[in-house]
Order: structure tokens, then C-alpha cells, then sequence
């Protein structure tokens, strides 16, 4: 058994930025991913991170609290948007301190770009590595720290007793062996779900909501669940994201015809909305970013370049990148109070998993790599702060029973994956209205009276990842009739939720 | 088409599919064909680092490589297989440890400028694949080699105006570090992200031997190393 006094599930920044600041605060701290600490998704992340410096045209914190509440149309918490923002810039100076390599302005300022739905250029950047950069930055001082990280444990359920959280059920990854982890208390920093959406989602394959059903199994509260962003840029054929840095420096979005039909510099929902309507007349989609010529590509958008070429066989200096919007952020998750604390005693999520209520019906591009930096250290510190009042709880549940292997599998679940997928960008995507969305439910639910003919067919204890895949899928399940209940019963439109059978805001509905 | 993939045996798969990357078709063959088939991957976008392995005994990352007939597929070298593709990265990732492969935090108020930016901006790009941990030959010879991407690390660090722990960095680097590179060069061809850790090793020679360090392979023939850190034998 492994005891800590703080236990982190997840390293992506989330993860990270809390167990430095848990650390600080003289907690044993023990992180444990399902990945390697440098691999999670937040080395994904291409565009920048919101604080309203000024380094590149005049910009205020005010300025920064507005926009954000703009797009979130009625459902952010203004006092959680007004900590965000204000605390963005001392964010920024402390991960500059660190050493992550920010693009710099001439006066050795650090560089600022627009993005969609910002008043002014806001975003900090790293060329468009903003998320590797700090990732890795992160990690080092993790290291440097002596942090301890344990790379491919999966979580399988948090320990709740009588007195709050008490630990986690962890499978070990490589040894198939289920591990018991003791701790005061947890932080769940596990990542989005919008890898329901499968091949329509710009996201990594391992963001799958796994804490965020775990934490509903422990008796956690979610919310928002069916406000997910569609991001309006990513490859046709891979769904792999081109940054809105493209669209901030002057791309232009163009159809069949060569015409512009939306101003590219607005919210998300707003763009993915006017492309989507576009495609259903039959038109195909560009974003164009050739007039802003070589240089400029290479110097500020190097990796979207080299994505493009490899990707779609284009190369963006000199042709159209043909592009469709998926599914990117979800803006639901675990439910936590200011101090980022679950209605579970000592359990506390931050990160694309927790609902601060930051974001409300559509995030802001750039103000999710802040989140995880702001909450990052709230959580962290809370979460050493809180001290379990009664000696750490001896009951644990014995070991969870998982599959079994031998038994005869007469569905494959990975079809029934792909499907689902499918389901969501066809009737909980863009677009949404009843029919669609009781169609897609019966279907989950039916996936999910079928899950005794589904299983794992690799039988071996070692790294199962047939195993793994399932176990996330079952969680993918859950949460995707969490998204239904909640994009059904929510008959209007509001952000990422466009009701097409309710078009319009319904002010009564907050 | 056909490919092999080494798995405790070399195995054969048949798959229909046309230019697609190694990552789909290992997805492809895991879905519909054998389920039990293992490998690592995240972003599939060549960012993540997790899917480095090798083709036709050249690192590669699964997601940015295009299949063609007869591939051979193997897991990475210098790590302990897991099982099929998958290795254990632990040690390997270890080295930066060791190689105290992080700025001095909380202690810097210096604000880099455009040029500062520059000068590690490449080295910062690394995605920790282990691609050129590897393809580097001198873990046959020596296991506690510190390592191509680890000693990138560091020169991403010591170059950096806002780190002020140079020296006790490059202490940390005489031993199973920079010299025992024989600069070969192996590491530089496989970076999917264009970094040379052999041309940041030799950096770091040249910064050992301003603080006073010499090449103890010259110190054993009772000579003193030359400044560009260049071989004279
Ligand atoms: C392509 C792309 C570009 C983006 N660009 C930007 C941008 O420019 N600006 C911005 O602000 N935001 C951006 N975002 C959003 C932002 O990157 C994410 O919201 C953010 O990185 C999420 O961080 P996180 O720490 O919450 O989770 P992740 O980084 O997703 O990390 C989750 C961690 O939890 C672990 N984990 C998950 N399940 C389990 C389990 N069962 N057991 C154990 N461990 C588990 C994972 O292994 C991982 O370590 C982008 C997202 C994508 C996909
Ligand atoms: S230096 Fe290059 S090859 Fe080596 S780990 Fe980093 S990205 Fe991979
Ligand atoms: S140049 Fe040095 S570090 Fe690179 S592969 Fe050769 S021996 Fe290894
Ligand atoms: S899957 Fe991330 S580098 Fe290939």
C-alpha cells in the first residue's frame, strides 16, 4: 500500500502545477497518470495562455473578465472569472520563472497574440508549443523537486469512507496488478471527455473522462456536462487541430467559392457554428493563411505548417488547408467550490475535469492552460492544507473485480465505439435538436445493456491495454448519457448548445 | 499490405489500407484483427512523444510515419520491452534526474529577450520520445550514459540567462555525460523535432572546459583537451 498525504490522479498541467504547489506547502505528494507525466494532452495545446499584460496593445484585467463572460453566455461565476483573470499575470511571471520559453516581443517582453473572442491580443505563446513548453517545464521542476511521479497506473475508483476521501484503486498498468493508494487527500486532474466524439475530436486518445466518472461512482457532482466545444479548425481528414492562432494572425476562412462568411475572429461556437452551416449547404471548407507568407508562418506557426504537410499533403504556404470543426474542450465536469474542493471532503478536481464554472457555455481559447495553472495552485494547496481530522481510514474495498477475460465476447466494443462516436458529431454535435438526441440516447442505452456480450479479449496481465480501452469506453458510456440527459433537458440554445428546435437563450435558464 | 512486427516472435499482418500512418494500422490490427497487440500513443499528432518505435531498425514516430509493404516493426532499443512495442521509459527518463535537467527555480528575476529566446528555443522543443536514447550506440558500452536527450536538456537549461546554476549542471555532466558521447552523430538523424543533442554535447564540452574542465580521455594520456572539444587522436 502507497501513502501519501497528497495523492494526485492525472500529470497533465493540472496535475502538475498542483503537486509543485502541495509540495511547497511540505506535503508528501505522489502523482500517478495513466501515461507518462511529458505525454498528457496538455503538450497538445498550440495557441497560448490568457493574461492581460498589454505587451502587445492595450489590454486590461477588466477587459480579460468581460470577454470571458461574454462567451460564456449567463453560466460562468463572475467572482471565479474575476480570480481567474486577476490572477493571470502572476501565472504567467511564475511560469516564465520557471524557464518555459516564451516567444518574446523585441523589448524582451513576453509576445502576445489574439485569439478568437479576445479584445485585444492576450494570449502568451511559445512559437505554437505553448503547451509542450510548459508541460515539460513543469515536469522538470517536478523532477527537480523530487516529486513523485508513477507512470502507467490507471485509476480505477477513489475511496470514499464515512470521514470524506481516503484514497484511490489504482491498476498497475505494466504488472496488471491492483495497487491500494492511502492518502488525506486526492486531487482528481484527469482531462476532458471529448474523445466520445472519437475521430471527430482534436483530442489525444486518452481523454476519456475517466476521473470524472470515477468521481461520480464516488458520490461527486458533475455539471454542464453537455456543453462541448467544437473547435472550428482541425484537419479534414485527421481531426487534427490547426491553432485559432492562425485565424488570431489573419487567416481567413474561406468556402468553395472563395468567399469569406464569417468574421474569424469570434467566439468558438459562433465560427464552428457558420462553418458547419456552410458544410450542410454542401461547401467545403479552407482556412487560408498564405497572404501572411513564409516567415511569418515559420517563425510563429511552425508546427502548424509541418501538421498540414504531413497530414493533409498541403503545404499552407502556399495552398488552402481544407479543415471541418470537432469536437475540442469540454466545458462540463466535476463540481468543486472556491476552494476547489468536490462535495466529497478532501476530494478536489481541477483542470478540463472540473467544472470552476470559469467557462460556462463556451471557453475562451486561451483561458483553459490558464485555469489549469490559477486552480493548479489553489487545488495544490488546499489540498495539502487539508488535514483528514481522524487517523487515515484502514477500510478499503478489496480488490475491484474487473474482467473476465475467458468469456465469450459476441460484440467487438471498439465497433461499437466508432459508432457512438459517430452518433455524437452527427446529433450532439453543432447542432442539436430532440429527435437526434433521444436517437443517440436509446442508442447508449442499448450499448449499455449490451456490455455483458462486449469484453476484453487479450487475456494477458501485462500491459493490457485491450483491458484499458474497455474500462475507459465503460466510462465513456456513463458520461455520454450524462451529456444527453442534460443536452435533452436543456431545451434552448446557449454557447456550444445550439438547439435547432430551440434557438434562442431562454433567460429564465441559468 | 504486408507488415511484421516483432512481438516475442516476428509476427506477419495483412492490412487493406493505403497511406495511412504506422499508428493507424497498429490502431487498425488492435481493433479488428488482434486485440492483444500493445503500443503506446496519445496525441497522434507527433507531440506526445509516446509512439516512438522502430522501422526497418530506424526510430520513427508511428503518427508521423507513412507504411509501406513489408515494414518491420520493433520495439524501441536501450529499454526493457514490457511487452510487444511497449518499453520502459523509466530509467531513460531517470537521466534528466541525474542530469539535474531543470532551472534553479524561483530564484531569476532576468526577463529574456528576443535573442535569449532564441538560442534555446529548438532544444525546448524536444518531446521526450527517446527516439535518440535509442538509436545512440554507447548504451552497449556504458548503461549510466546520461543520454542524448537528457544533455539537451541541460544545454536548454545552462544556455538559458535565467538559470544561475551553471556550474553545479555541468559538474553533474563529467561523469557517464558528456564525454562519453563519441559523437557519432546517430542521435541527430532520428529527432523527429530536428534537435542535434550531439551538437549540444559538444556545447557543453566547450562550456566544461571554460570552467576548467578537461577531456579525461585526454587527462589519462596526460595532455590537455583542446578547446573545441574536437578529438586529436
Ligand atoms: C490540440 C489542442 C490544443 C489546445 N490548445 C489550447 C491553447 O492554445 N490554449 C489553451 O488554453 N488550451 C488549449 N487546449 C486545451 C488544453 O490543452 C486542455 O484543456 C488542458 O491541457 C487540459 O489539461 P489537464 O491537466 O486538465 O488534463 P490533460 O492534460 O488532459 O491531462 C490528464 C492527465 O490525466 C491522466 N489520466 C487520465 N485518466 C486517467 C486514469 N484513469 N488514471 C490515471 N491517470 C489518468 C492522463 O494520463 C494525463 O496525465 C488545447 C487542447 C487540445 C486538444
Ligand atoms: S531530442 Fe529529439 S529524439 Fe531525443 S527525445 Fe527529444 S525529440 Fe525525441
Ligand atoms: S552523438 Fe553522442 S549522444 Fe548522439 S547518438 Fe552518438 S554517442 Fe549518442
Ligand atoms: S501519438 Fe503522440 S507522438 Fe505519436
Amino acid at each position: 500500500m502507497i501513502q501519501c498525504d497528497v495523492l494526485i490522479i492525472g500529470a497533465g498541467g493540472a496535475g502538475l502545477v498542483s503537486a509543485i504547489n502541495a509540495h511547497k506547502k511540505g506535503a508528501k505528494v505522489v502523482i500517478v497518470t495513466k501515461e507518462y507525466a511529458t505525454r498528457s494532452q496538455t503538450c497538445m495545446a498550440q495557441g497560448g495562455i490568457n493574461a492581460a499584460f498589454g505587451n502587445a496593445g492595450d489590454d486590461s484585467v477588466e477587459a480579460h473578465v468581460q470577454n470571458t463572460l461574454k462567451s460564456a453566455h449567463g453560466l460562468a461565476n463572475e467572482e471565479a472569472v474575476r480570480f481567474l483573470c486577476e490572477n493571470a499575470k502572476e501565472a504567467v511571471e511564475w511560469l516564465d520563472k520557471l524557464g518555459v520559453c516564451f516567444s518574446r516581443t523585441k523589448d524582451a517582453k513576453i509576445a502576445q497574440r489574439t485569439l478568437g473572442g479576445a479584445s485585444a491580443p492576450r494570449a502568451c505563446y511559445a512559437q505554437d508549443y505553448t503547451g509542450l513548453k510548459i508541460l515539460h517545464t513543469l515536469y522538470d521542476v517536478c523532477l527537480g523537486l523530487d516529486i513523485e511521479i508513477l507512470n502507467e497506473r490507471y485509476l480505477l475508483d477513489v475511496c470514499v469512507d464515512a470521514n470524506g476521501v481516503s484514497g484511490a484503486n489504482i491498476l498497475n498498468i505494466r504488472s496488471g496488478i491492483q495497487e491500494q493508494y492511502q492518502s488525506k487527500s486526492v486531487i482528481i486532474a484527469t482531462g476532458g471527455y471529448s474523445r466520445i466524439y472519437d475521430k471527430f475530436s482534436t483530442n489525444s486518445t486518452s481523454t476519456t473522462g475517466d476521473g470524472i466518472a470515477s468521481a461520480i461512482r464516488a458520490g461527486a457532482k458533475v455539471s454542464d456536462m453537455e456543453f462541448v466545444q467544437f473547435h472550428p479548425t482541425a484537419l479534414k481528414n485527421t481531426a487534427i487541430l490547426i491553432s485559432e492562432s492562425a485565424r488570431g494572425a489573419g487567416g481567413h476562412l474561406l468556402n468553395s467559392k472563395n468567399e469569406r462568411f464569417v468574421d474569424e475572429l469570434l467566439p468558438r461556437d459562433e465560427v464552428a457554428r457558420a462553418i458547419n452551416d456552410e458544410i450542410s449547404k454542401g461547401e467545403d471548407i479552407f482556412l487560408d493563411i498564405r497572404h501572411l507568407g513564409e516567415e511569418f508562418i515559420d517563425e510563429e506557426l511552425p508546427q502548424e505548417r509541418k501538421l498540414a504537410k504531413f497530414y493533409e499533403n498541403i503545404d499552407p504556404v502556399y495552398d488552402l488547408i481544407p479543415i471541418k470543426p470537432v469536437a475540442h474542450y469540454t466545458m462540463g465536469g466535476i463540481v468543486v467550490d472556491k476552494n476547489s474542493m468536490t462535495n466529497i471532503k478532501g476530494l478536489f478536481a481541477v483542470g478540463e475535469c472540473a467544472n470552476h464554472r470559469v467557462h460556462g457555455a463556451n471557453r475562451l481559447g486561451g483561458n483553459s492552460l490558464l485555469e489549469l495553472i490559477v486552480f493548479g495552485k489553489q487545488a495544490g494547496e488546499n489540498a495539502a492544507k487539508y488535514d483528514r481530522d481522524v487517523a487515515l481510514s484502514q477500510e478499503y474495498k478489496k480488490e475491484i473485480k474487473l474482467e473476465s477475460f475467458h468469456k465469450k465476447i459476441e460484440i467487438n466494443f471498439y465497433e461499437i465505439k466508432e459508432k457512438l462516436g459517430n452518433s455524437f458529431y452527427k446529433n450532439v454535435g453543432i447542432s442539436r435538436d430532440k429527435k437526434g438526441l433521444q436517437e443517440v440516447l436509446s442508442e447508449v442505452e442499448e450499448y449499455i445493456s449490451q456490455l455483458p456480450k462486449m469484453g476484453v479479449e487479450d487475456d494477458s496481465q501485462t500491459y493490457n491495454t485491450n483491458l484499458i480501452e474497455f474500462l475507459e469506453f465503460k466510462n465513456m458510456l456513463e458520461i455520454a448519457k450524462l451529456i444527453l440527459v442534460g443536452a435533452m433537458s436543456r431545451k434552448e440554445s446557449r454557447g456550444a448548445h445550439f438547439r435547432v428546435d430551440f434557438p434562442y437563450e431562454d433567460g429564465g435558464l441559468k | 499490405m504486408k507488415i511484421f512486427i516483432q512481438r516475442q516472435t516476428k509476427v506477419e499482418y495483412e492490412v487493406q489500407m493505403q497511406n495511412a500512418t504506422l499508428l493507424e494500422v497498429l490502431q487498425k490490427i488492435k481493433t479488428t484483427q488482434d486485440a492483444s497487440l500493445s503500443f503506446a500513443s496519445g496525441c497522434r499528432s507527433s507531440v506526445c512523444g509516446s509512439c516512438a518505435m522502430r522501422v526497418n531498425g530506424r526510430e520513427v514516430l508511428a503518427c508521423s510515419y507513412k507504411i509501406q509493404e513489408d515494414d518491420f516493426i520493433e520495439p524501441l532499443k536501450n529499454s526493457l520491452v514490457i511487452r510487444d512495442l511497449v518499453v520502459n521509459m523509466d530509467k531513460a527518463y531517470e537521466f534528466n534526474k541525474k542530469a539535474k535537467a531543470w532551472q534553479n527555480p524561483f530564484l531569476s528575476d532576468v526577463k529574456p529577450t528576443q535573442e535569449n529566446e532564441k538560442i534555446n528555443e529548438i532544444q525546448s522543443d524536444c518531446i521526450l520520445c527517446g527516439s535518440c536514447y535509442s538509436a545512440c550506440p554507447v548504451y552497449e558500452v556504458n548503461p549510466e550514459f546520461l543520454g542524448p536527450f537528457s544533455l539537451t536538456k541541460v544545454w536548454r537549461y545552462v544556455s538559458d540567462v535565467r538559470d544561475n546554476d551553471e556550474v553545479s549542471k555541468i559538474d553533474a555532466l563529467q561523469k557517464n555525460g558528456i564525454w562519453d558521447c563519441t559523437l557519432c552523430n546517430e542521435c541527430t538523424l532520428v529527432c523527429p523535432q530536428d534537435i542535434s543533442s550531439k551538437a549540444d554535447i559538444e556545447k557543453l564540452r566547450s562550456k566544461s572546459m571554460m570552467l576548467g574542465y578537461t577531456d579525461p580521455s585526454f587527462a589519462s594520456f596526460g595532455s590537455f583537451g583542446s578547446f573545441d572539444g574536437s578529438p586529436s587522436f
